[in-house]
């Protein structure tokens, strides 16, 4: 199988990764190698198998729908990159 | 008397109860050592003033009588556990500069029980690789030389800060975290034992997520009754992780006593292909004779899928990472590089954050995950997932370990040529299968090759029965009589 050019960019703008023009090419020249050696898992029959979805077989616990954790807003934006009045900030989404 | 680095947990332990030496003259002793290993950048952040103070506080409470399990201990911890007020970045840009306000389940159980922690180890970027060489802070370099070959070499990955600061004795312990062999490949490189434990067993909360269906955290130490202390230490249930199992952690270290006299042992044909390294075959047989001397018997097994565990790897562990990795878009923590837009710096900031494999790995994730391509590449990873854990569920029917190597090679070269991403991910073809499966398994160094580098055997056992797989490894570790790096003087 081979990803295009047009692919790589459609899924980069998905994965919000801006990439350069230059490296698309050389992007979807890897990933298609790749993708070309995971191609083998279609030799395996899967009928009637149910997907594995986790790493264990335990059930999930359940536990009451109550606050546990709060009042902790400088903690909570030590790190940010820019907060302002108690809110983490970012560039202007609405003009 | 012996170098106080040179000792083992296990040793160090009792030494300290009967007052040979402090806590602070063994954190001492190891913080120097650090010093003067400073060129294999095992660590990416040392921390010798936490590391002082929780050793005197350490000798306080032997004094008064009031020792923890791992009191006065000084280890590494992997950077990628969040420890309270001291970086964390996973061994990536886009976190550098973070200082979590909350520290790890793992990391905390350790310090209650009374360790010292040195400082943040070294790996692969986000833990995505198998050599450290993926890490923003430069590659580690292993303690070990090859005797015929002038080359730096790698200590495996991703754990490969811890493996190569156990190995060179600058911690007596460290943990590790195995999402497809993390913990294990590195082991093998370096010389040392590494633990995976059953998934579940460790909770993963406060530890950098890569792929949560998968990621378990374990012991990285010189002997295998160091991993178990260690081990019991890590485990437990927490409420805080939903996939931790509200299970009794047993003794592990009782279970070293055991032998392996009346045990079935495994031996899976499918880890045998055509053109295995003749030495890592060898060492394999190796390791039977040693298990059939002990009065195990072997049985040979059929692991059916083994060949696709890898491809179903590099899908599920992708998709659960770019979902995972979705959360570093320089708003809450981290790397921002502004932008035009929202969008837009969301873009940027990703783009100059994360290293060229994690960003394979996300756009990797994304496009199998994207709509049109989910049920052709995850649902079916998903599926032959579930076959690759009934290989392991049929096999347990006949056997009560396995012995495998625990990598095809010795470790290479940091400078051999890696440009190819698929002939890298082999290193894991061994150890990937058990992480698929959600089961136990560990890696024993066993032996030396021709160029007097380590290699692995790999023990794998039945999910929550470390206590085998534990018994397995100390027979192993007896017969091995491995040849342990010198102290460096």
């Amino acid at each position: 199988m081979s990803l295009d050019k047009a692919t790589i960019r459609r899924v980069a703008t998905l994965a919000r990764i801006e990439l350069p023009e230059a490296e698309l090419e050389a992007t979807a020249q890897q990933l298609s190698g790749i993708f070309n050696w995971i191609e083998q898992l279609r030799e395996v029959n899967t009928d009637n198998v149910a997907p594995m979805s986790g790493g264990t077989d335990l059930k999930l616990p359940w536990r009451a729908d109550a606050v546990t954790d709060g009042g902790i807003t400088d903690k909570v934006l030590a790190n940010a990159p820019e907060a302002q009045d108690g809110f983490f900030a970012v560039p202007k989404v609405v003009e | 008397m012996t170098s106080l680095t040179s000792l083992t947990i296990a040793e160090a332990r009792d030494k300290l109860a009967t007052k040979e030496f402090t806590a602070l003259e063994l954190t001492e002793a190891h913080l120097a050592a650090m010093e003067r290993a400073k060129d294999l950048n095992a660590f990416i952040v040392t921390t010798p003033e936490i590391a002082r103070d929780r050793a005197r506080a350490s000798d306080v409470r032997i004094q008064s009588g009031k020792a923890g399990a791992l009191e006065g201990i000084p280890l590494g911890i992997k950077d990628l556990f969040c420890t309270e007020g001291v970086q964390t970045t996973a061994a990536s840009h886009i976190l550098e500069g973070f200082v979590p306000q909350y520290e790890s389940t793992v990391s905390q159980k350790l310090r209650d029980a009374g360790s010292v922690m040195l400082g943040k180890l070294n790996l692969d970027e986000f833990a995505m690789g198998s050599s450290n060489q993926t890490s923003y802070f430069g590659p580690v370099k292993s303690p070990w030389k090859a005797n015929n070959r002038n080359v730096t070499l790698v200590p495996g990955g991703s754990s490969g800060g811890s493996a190569a600061a156990v190995s060179g004795y600058l911690a007596m312990g460290a943990t590790g975290t195995d999402t497809g062999g993390s913990i294990r490949q590195p082991a093998a490189f370096c010389g040392i034992v590494g633990v995976k434990p059953t998934y579940g067993r460790c909770s993963r909360w406060g530890v950098v997520a890569f792929a949560s269906s998968l990621d378990q955290a374990g012991p990285m130490t010189r002997t295998v009754r160091d991993s178990a202390i260690m081990l019991k230490v890590m485990c437990g249930h927490d409420p805080k992780d939903s996939t931790s199992a509200p299970m009794a952690v047993p003794d592990f270290e009782a279970a070293l006593n055991k032998g392996v006299k009346g045990l079935r042992i495994g031996i899976p044909k499918e880890y045998r292909p055509d053109g295995l390294n003749a030495e890592v075959a060898a060492l394999w047989d190796k390791g039977m004779q040693w298990l059939k001397d002990a009065g195990a018997t072997l049985v040979d097994i059929s692991l059916p899928h083994t060949k696709s565990a890898l491809p179903t790897y590099y899908i599920v562990a992708p998709a659960e990472a770019s979902s995972n990795l979705a959360r570093y878009d320089g708003v809450r923590y981290g790397l921002r590089v502004p932008g035009k837009s929202l969008d837009d710096m969301y873009g940027k900031t990703r783009a100059a954050g994360f290293g060229a494999e994690v960003r394979r790995r996300i756009l990797i994730g994304t496009y199998v995950l994207s709509a049109g391509y989910y049920d052709a590449y995850y649902l079916k990873a998903q599926k032959v997932r579930a076959l690759i854990a009934k290989d392991f569920t049929d096999a347990f029917e006949k056997c009560d370990a396995i012995l495998t190597p625990t990598a095809p090679s010795a470790a290479f070269g940091l400078d051999d040529k890696q440009d190819d991403p698929v002939a890298m991910y082999l290193n894991d073809v061994f150890t990937v299968p058990a992480s698929l499966a959600g089961i136990p398994g560990a890696s024993v160094p066993a032996g030396l090759n021709s160029e007097g580098l380590p290699l692995g055997l790999q023990v794998l056992a039945k999910r929550w029965d470390e206590e085998t797989l534990f018994s397995v490894c100390q027979v192993l570790e007896d017969a091995a009589k491995f040849p342990y790096l010198k102290v460096p003087a």
